[in-house]
């Protein structure tokens, strides 16, 4: 099986050194890209059918093809890599940037070029040290060798990366407040139209594209887009890379084919539940996921299929509930996460996830009433697609949602029983 | 306008088709809730509050919520307020908003004309389920003007957006986030922007309240209130001014589309408080002794029988006081109460505006201007709200960038993702830095003659055919032809200049610029800024100079002098004013405050301020603007036009003066064409039924004087105006100049005005109030001004003081509001910190300074701003004995061992 992601990881988990990068082929999608024209790049790109891996799936080549691309378009154009990965259980992005960070300079250099952008950000997220290390000596040796800077490889295309390091706020890694964050404001999402493609940071076009969505884009300009699309188990193109937490046997993270089945990647991969502990429900694609239970197994892991199955794809990596833990306890620190990370912004979302995080915890602590679970349950719905300024909080309430829906008796063994009943 | 049929709860309506549905909504007369939104802010989508149901087609019975904000009003949109589901949803918004908020309205300041009280009964939330402890923060201090109460807020974000991005403010913020978000300073302290106070009405409730009103505190329904006219600068701002137990409460905006529109600055919200100052003349005054009504009246008859009278106007008394004067002294014994070198600017003003090509534009057209060149005026501090609205003048030319993008206007914070920091062309010349440079294309700083000479090099680069300016440097030559372009490039230009300078050449070369380019077919705006709130008025009624009131005395030692609300000792240097009064056999003053003019009367007439009186004032635009009296002061005070009429009434004269503001008026109209509209500035006292001054819940009518008497007193009637002193109205809808509050069912706070507007955020129903007495002659063809003056020369030991503006201090009648009067500057001169250094002087040093011969001690301040050569005093603030700015100065020698060599 084809891992075009993680093939080149040294085993001792340090960074692939340039030299090993270009003898495993590396900056060879570069230099296939750079004889292309760019928009045939986006072609290859569309063709591929690769969807974003940072939750959303928004097709790849489709959003490139909004970039303004005439000889007039506004200049300068930029590319941003959303490294700012705080999606609770997920840290996939983590292992591409520690472990081959040249993979995501040449994804951005290569995706930079098919949208003739001239300058590069990587918005990471502050937390990640071993990462802003590994891509600050990846973009010194990149720039050395000339992957990056003025006239790349002799080609006329010229194109800078900036390192920025996020001062840490959840919001900032909505693409759109992640703009506002990179031009020095506050951190809350912009209204659309515009769309960044269009009139991004600093009202030029942009594009904003998720690590993992960038380090597969010079695989795919090297080696095609049927290659790509034939990875995949199901229409969905390409690999994933799949993450389990929780207490399962073998917590980690694998690159897998796209649509590979969920019992598959919890059972093989993960090693199904630790001895004593029954499965009940897992995030399939980060905090901000509906809960699939026993029922979804054999779901297909890709957009479409997860999607069916009443949830989301979105990181791919999940977050496993087993029946020695509390579902009420997870859902409250969940929501206590995102109350907590609300930009503020809209109403809705600010004093609704205020409100479900002091009932979730008065439940935890015994004090919850029937009446607080019509007032959850009215929240999910309050703070539903198009009623806030941004998806963040329809993604935050989304784990409620369905906890609401699959754990309901826990829900009334906390109300009855006026404690948490695994305490 | 673009009309979109709107379908509204299956009613289709017309809308403008460039406008979103809240505010077509709106404009419709339809109660759609709202808090983030503002007619001039525009929208931004985060209180969700303004929700309604969305249908695809006929079809769609299932619909979707959209924010009525955010959604553009296309043509066949069919939306639902009353859908069950949207209405739910909003309620849900308003119960989301009241989670933390302290429901403290009974003791909150906003309560009775809270925009939250209002939308929360619109929506129909009444059940508070959240039952968790309510979020709190520690409140700042933000100076003597504005209150701050954090616990009250709703986070709608309009209070940051409004001091940040409309008014350029930078001390403000938002801070922390989630429900937590904390909108203040990053410490306690002052707030920076002259603009503050609009803060307490752009918070939909009681965050940002007025300071100055919680120390007399009254609810807004419990207010006599009638519309008013800002005196403290020649603007004209319209504001409605309230009253309750005899004493001046406080200043709100009235919106008037051609002027101030939504907002007021500081000084002019909060420079009432003088009324109510302990300096108050309430009584007449006999030789300093305090006197009745009659024995004052026959004092005053006595003097005007007794021979010639002459009188000195005032540029803050209102029309009608002037005219009363003039006819009672004759126009030939009228003279002007400004210096004489003001009254030689204003009359170069008057001519130029009148005579010239160029139109005066009203501060909408200001707003509305795509290049500006502004000569030798701090606009921010002599006329705040034209800097307010130039603020907004830049965002004109980058609009095109979102239009190219289809961004709609209001689409605000798209628009200003779009545009970024792209600004359409402002340039300022000016002795010193303002507070509008951030925004400028360039900046000239430079004496005023400089600041001419590039007015004139601009003209002649717009139109050759205007006079050469010989011996300008090649960068002053770049950047008049760079001005140029940038004017004869745009559509809408302006040229902005005024009296500030004290330099007839600056007048003349913004005429200049304005009329080179109306000469080459580019139309152009010249607004003159005028220093007083009727200084044009007086103007028009084209008295003599003050000099010639000295001479005229001189000449009839028995007259006597009437001196209407001025203090000649800041009008001309006090020799001069001492003689004047001393070659006067008796002088009368007429005025609100003591001063020195006061002291030194005969007889003092206690004069009634704009809240005890009414009358008409002319602001720089050239329009009249009524102000009509607030209450009856139950004293003494009257209107000085009243003193005037009953006093030649007691003396037996037979003069046209009448006994009402109408008559005066009508008088007026007949014997000075130039005043011939003035009747129209508002209706008749007998035009229209009556209009009440107080609200439907008027409180304690009965009761608030039966301490006195348990007799309910007859209200006092207003011969003067329409407007009653009483909670009766008779039928009529107040017409907008008539309107003493905004109010309609439903609709407590200031947001009313939404409902006395054709269309939200335009202009009133019924017309903006004003006249506009001064029109330019649009087929002029006056010849350019050819008598360019010198270029300046700095003489070693020698500076040229140009007065500094201060928006608190240099104005006198808010001076002596306690707030205004804390952030007033103490006096000092101001010098360039180089030639300071080489004069051997240091930041706050106390030194000796000769200006006109006469010595005083004054503290440096040091200016990096200030031109080689060129020194200032801060404007209105002035060690007595100077009056007349510009004028040289000398440092003592001592000190002066002055290196500066001439430049």
């Amino acid at each position: 099986m084809e891992k075009p992601l993680t093939g080149n990881f040294r085993p001792d988990k340090t960074a692939v050194s340039l030299a090993e990068y270009e003898r495993a082929g590396g900056y060879q999608g570069l230099r296939t890209a750079l004889a292309m024209a760019p928009a045939a790049v986006t072609e290859r790109v569309m063709q591929s059918n690769l969807r974003g891996r940072g939750g959303a799936g928004f097709p790849t080549g489709t959003k490139w093809s909004f970039v303004p691309m005439r000889e007039d378009a506004p200049h300068p154009k930029y590319l941003v890599a959303n490294a700012d990965e705080m999606e609770p259980g997920t840290f996939k992005d983590r292992v591409l940037m520690e472990r081959d960070p040249h993979q995501l300079i040449e994804g951005l250099i290569v995706s930079g070029y098919a949208i003739e952008a001239d300058i590069g950000y990587i918005f990471l997220r502050g937390e990640y040290t071993c990462s802003n290390e590994c891509l600050a000596r990846a973009i010194a040796e990149a720039k050395a060798s000339n992957y990056l800077g003025h006239n790349i490889l002799g080609s006329g295309y010229s194109f800078d990366i900036h390192l920025h390091v996020s001062a840490g706020r959840y919001i900032c890694g909505e693409e759109t407040a992640l703009l506002n964050a990179l031009e020095g404001k506050r951190a809350h999402p912009r209204a659309k139209p515009p769309f960044p493609q269009v009139c991004g940071l600093w009202g030029k076009p942009t594009i904003v594209q998720n690590v993992e969505t960038l380090c597969n884009v010079p695989h795919i300009v090297q080696k095609g887009p049927t290659w790509f699309r034939d990875l995949s188990l199901t229409e969905d193109g390409g690999t994933k890379l799949f993450g389990v937490s929780g207490k399962v046997k073998r917590p980690g993270l694998w690159e897998l084919p796209m649509g590979t089945p969920l019992r598959e990647i919890l059972e093989e991969h993960a090693g199904g539940m630790r001895d004593g502990l029954r499965f009940r429900g897992l995030l399939p694609g980060g905090a901000s996921t509906d809960f699939l239970v026993e029922e979804h197994l054999d779901t297909p892991m890709d957009y479409g299929n997860v999607q069916k199955a009443g949830s989301r794809l979105g990181t791919g990596t999940m977050v496993v509930l087993d029946d020695q833990t509390c579902p009420v306890g997870m859902v409250c620190n969940l929501e206590h996460f995102f109350a907590q990370e609300s930009c503020g912004w809209c109403t809705p979302c600010w004093s609704g996830l205020a409100w479900t995080e002091k009932i979730l915890s008065a439940m935890e602590e015994g004090k919850g009433s029937t009446r607080d679970l019509d007032t959850l349950l009215f929240q999910t719905k309050f703070l539903a697609p198009g009623n806030t300024f941004c998806a963040f909080a329809p993604g935050a309430v989304e784990p409620l949602q369905s906890a609401l829906k699959y754990f309901a008796d826990d829900f009334r063994r906390h109300i009855e029983e006026r404690r948490c009943p695994w305490r | 306008m673009n009309v979109a049929t709107i379908y509204i709860d299956e009613v289709a309506r017309q809308g403008d088709a460039k406008q979103n549905l809240l505010h077509v909504c709106l404009s419709l007369g339809y109660d759609l809730p709202y808090f983030c939104w503002h007619p001039v802010l525009g929208s931004v989508g985060a209180c969700r509050q303004c929700a309604v149901k969305q249908y695809r087609n006929e079809q769609d019975k299932a619909g979707k919520i959209v924010m009525a904000c955010m959604t553009p009003a296309l043509d066949g949109t069919r939306i639902s307020i009353a859908d069950a589901e949207a209405a739910g949803f909003r309620a849900a918004v308003i119960q989301g908003l009241m989670q933390n908020h302290p429901h403290d309205c009974p003791v909150c300041d906003e309560g009775g004309e809270c925009h939250l009280q209002d939308m929360t009964v619109m929506t129909g939330h009444r059940t508070r389920t959240y039952s968790f402890a309510k979020r709190t923060f520690r409140n700042q201090y933000l100076g003597p003007l504005v209150n701050h109460e954090m616990n009250r807020c709703i986070q709608c974000q309009r209070c940051v957006r409004f001091y940040r991005e409309y008014a350029g403010g930078t001390d403000l913020n938002a801070f922390h986030l989630r429900d937590t978000i904390y909108f203040g300073r990053h410490e306690d302290g002052v707030l920076e922007n002259e603009f503050s106070g609009n803060l307490v009405e752009i918070c939909p409730t009681g965050v940002f309240t007025d300071a100055t009103l919680k120390h007399h505190y009254a609810r807004k329904w419990d207010l006599q209130m009638a519309p008013s006219i800002c005196v403290h600068c020649g603007v004209g701002c319209n504001t409605t001014a309230g009253e309750r137990y005899g004493t001046l409460r406080r200043i709100v905006n009235r919106y008037n589309h051609e002027v101030n529109g939504y907002f007021l600055c500081d000084r002019g919200r909060f420079g009432y408080e003088f009324v109510e100052s302990d300096q108050r003349i309430r009584h007449p005054l006999v030789e300093g002794r305090t006197a009745t009504t009659s024995e004052a009246l026959e004092r005053f008859a006595a003097m005007l029988r007794e021979g010639k009278v002459l009188g000195i106007g005032s540029p803050r008394a209102s029309l009608e006081s002037n005219f009363a004067l003039r006819t009672l002294v004759g126009a030939d014994r009228f003279f002007a109460g400004v210096s004489d070198r003001e009254l030689r600017l204003l009359s170069a003003m008057l001519r130029i505006l009148q005579e010239g090509p160029a139109r005066s534009p009203s501060l909408d057209e200001v707003e509305h201007s795509d290049a500006v060149l502004v000569l030798g005026e701090d606009v921010a501090n002599v006329a705040p709200i034209m800097a307010l609205r130039l603020r907004q003048s830049v965002r004109q030319a980058p609009m095109q960038i979102a239009e190219r993008l289809h961004i709609p206007a209001w689409l605000d914070h798209s628009v200003r993702e779009v545009v970024q920091d792209a600004k359409g062309p402002l340039y300022i010349a000016t002795p010193y830095a303002t507070k509008l440079d951030d925004i400028a294309a360039d900046t000239y700083r430079a004496a005023p003659d400089d600041i001419a000479r590039l007015g004139f090099a601009v003209a002649h680069a717009i139109d050759p055919g205007a006079p050469q300016v010989m011996g300008m440097s090649p960068e002053l030559d770049k950047m008049a032809a760079a001005i140029a372009a940038s004017l004869l490039n745009s559509h809408h230009p302006l040229v902005v200049a005024g009296t500030s300078c004290g330099s007839q050449s600056v007048l003349e070369a913004a005429a200049q610029v304005a009329w080179a380019l109306c000469k080459v077919g580019h139309p152009a705006a010249l607004s003159l800024l005028a220093p007083e709130c009727n200084s044009v008025g007086l103007a028009m009624m084209e008295p003599h100079s003050l000099s010639e009131a000295d001479n005229a005395a001189k000449r009839d030692p028995t007259s006597c002098l009437i001196v209407l609300e001025n203090d000649l000792f800041c009008r001309g240097p006090e020799k001069e004013i001492r003689s004047l009064l001393a070659n006067a056999r008796h002088l009368v003053s007429l005025d609100h405050l003591r001063n020195q003019t006061t002291e030194a009367a005969e007889l003092v007439l206690p004069a009634g301020t704009f809240a005890e009186s009414t009358g008409t004032l002319v602001n720089n635009e050239g329009r009249a603007q009524r102000f009509f009296q607030v209450f009856d002061p139950n004293s003494e005070v009257l209107a000085s036009w009243r003193w005037l009429g009953e006093g030649s009434q007691a003396a037996g004269f037979t003069t046209k003066l009448g006994c009402t503001l109408d008559d005066l008026t009508k008088a007026m109209a007949e014997e000075m064409a130039a005043f011939a509209s003035l009747p129209q500035v508002a209706p008749a006292q007998d035009a229209i039924g009556k209009i009440a001054r107080e609200p439907n819940r008027y409180s304690g009518r009965t009761a608030m004087l039966a301490n006195i008497s348990v007799h309910e007193p007859k209200p006092p009637d207003d011969p003067d105006s329409a407007l009653a002193f009483s909670m009766e109205s008779g039928p009529d809808v107040p017409p907008p100049s008539l309107n003493p509050f905004f109010w309609s069912p439903g609709w407590n706070s200031i947001q009313a005005t939404n409902k006395f507007q054709i269309e939200v955020g335009g202009p009133l129903r019924g017309g903006d109030p004003g006249i506009r007495l001064i029109e330019a002659s649009l087929q002029s063809d006056r010849k350019y001004f050819s008598n360019i003056s010198a270029a300046f020369q700095a003489h070693a030991g020698e500076w040229l003081v140009v007065p500094i503006f201060h928006i608190f201090g240099s104005e006198e009648l808010s001076r002596w509001a306690p707030g205004i009067a804390q952030l007033a500057p103490s006096p000092y001169v101001a010098l360039n910190p180089e030639e300071a250094s080489r004069s051997g002087v240091s930041a706050g040093q106390l030194i000796k300074v000769t200006i006109g011969g006469t010595l005083f001690d004054l503290q440096v301040l040091l200016r990096v701003d200030l031109p080689c050569g060129v020194a200032g005093l801060p404007a209105g603030v002035l060690p007595r004995g100077i009056t007349t700015l510009p004028a040289f100065c000398s440092l003592v020698p001592s000190l002066t061992e002055s290196c500066r060599g001439a430049a």
